[in-house]
């Protein structure tokens, strides 16, 4: 039976149930091989493809690997200084409150530098959507140990492994702004399989759901690979996210509709 | 039940041969290819004909290189 279907027969426009969205641009990804930025690139473009808000969006390009998202996401963006895209978030949308607003922000950006735009952002209560892409490291400037870094953890300033008597503990910072009263929706995913791919789709179109009721601030963390960085190959990298860094970094929701998730 | 055959078209010169897909794939109907694209890197294909075009590969994909088309037999 199969030996009657030709190539031809199934190449047609009609049959297609996968594309690439329109909203990712043809340029080539300038990330390494298996980076889950592009996964969560093309996730957030698909979601504001199917709500049909391409014209109504303005989105942040943070600084670290994703500083050249403006070049991938076919939507209107600004690029903000190291860490300060929640600030031009929270100017963008005071200005232009029925835009969609998103800041695109890695750890070292979100967690380090940017700490304190993050909190008062975040406790402030402004309506805009923050991607907070976790991959433990600073993944541009060759693998520096990022507050996000497990404990243990090499990296090129930890050769040893993270000591957290001379290094500090790691910072759950999707934890800590899910404490503050501003935030609305607070959830942590990640990109590496199908299944996960799918329920960070549907977290990402709820934060975007969230932001128009104007309730608070929706964020959203999805915990991905930096295979360069740790020194593994991607499918490597990707198992051994699921054996370290999820146990620390637990999937899931943190808070919904305002109110914190009891931890059983 | 109605049976489906799947397909995928690959641009392979976007494809950077990470391998999250092959891994991703229920059927293990893709493989690396033994060429190189542009930037050198091997690129994914569908080599045993088995694919049902569940998509699995086009949405952990990265790079966002494949298309899946999948009819009812």
């Amino acid at each position: 039976m199969d030996g009657t279907i030709t190539k031809e027969a199934i190449f047609k426009p009609e049959n297609i149930v996968y594309k690439k969205t329109s909203l990712m641009t043809d340029n080539i990804l300038s990330y390494c091989p298996g980076c889950g930025h592009g996964t969560a690139h093309r996730l957030i473009m698909e979601v504001i493809d199917e709500m049909g808000l391409e014209s109504e969006t303005i989105g942040i390009a943070p600084v670290g690997c994703s500083v050249l998202a403006y070049e991938f996401m076919n939507v209107d963006m600004q690029q903000a200084a190291h860490g300060r895209a929640p600030a031009h978030a929270t100017a963008i949308k005071r200005l232009m409150p029925h835009k969609t607003v998103f800041a695109y922000q890695g750890d070292g950006d979100l967690a380090a530098i940017g700490t304190a735009e993050t909190i008062h952002a975040c406790n402030r209560g402004e309506n805009f959507t923050t991607f907070f892409i976790n991959n433990g490291i600073y993944g541009m400037t060759g693998g520096q140990m990022a507050p996000t870094t497990l404990p243990g953890m090499k990296s090129s300033t930890s050769p040893y492994g993270r000591d957290l008597k001379s290094m500090g503990h790691p910072i759950k910072m999707t934890e800590l702004v899910a404490q503050l009263p501003g935030t609305y929706y607070v959830t942590r995913q990640a990109v590496h399989t199908p299944a996960a791919v799918r329920k960070a789709k549907k977290a990402i179109r709820k934060a975007i759901e969230i932001q128009q009721m104007n309730v608070g601030l929706s964020f959203v963390e999805i915990v991905s690979n930096c295979n360069s960085g740790w020194k593994m190959a991607p499918v490597q990298s990707n198992h051994w996210m699921e054996e370290n860094m999820f146990p620390f970094y637990p999937l899931g929701d943190i808070k919904v509709d305002g109110k914190l998730i009891e931890k059983k | 039940m109605a049976k489906v055959k799947g397909d995928i078209v690959v641009d392979t010169e976007k494809c950077k041969g990470c391998e999250v897909c092959i891994d991703a794939c229920p059927t293990h109907t893709i493989a690396m290819s033994e060429d190189v694209n542009g930037k050198g890197y091997h690129y994914m294909q569908n080599i045993y004909d088995a694919c049902t075009g569940c998509t699995n590969c086009a949405i952990v994909c990265p790079d966002g290189v494949i298309t899946v088309y999948r009819i009812k037999v």
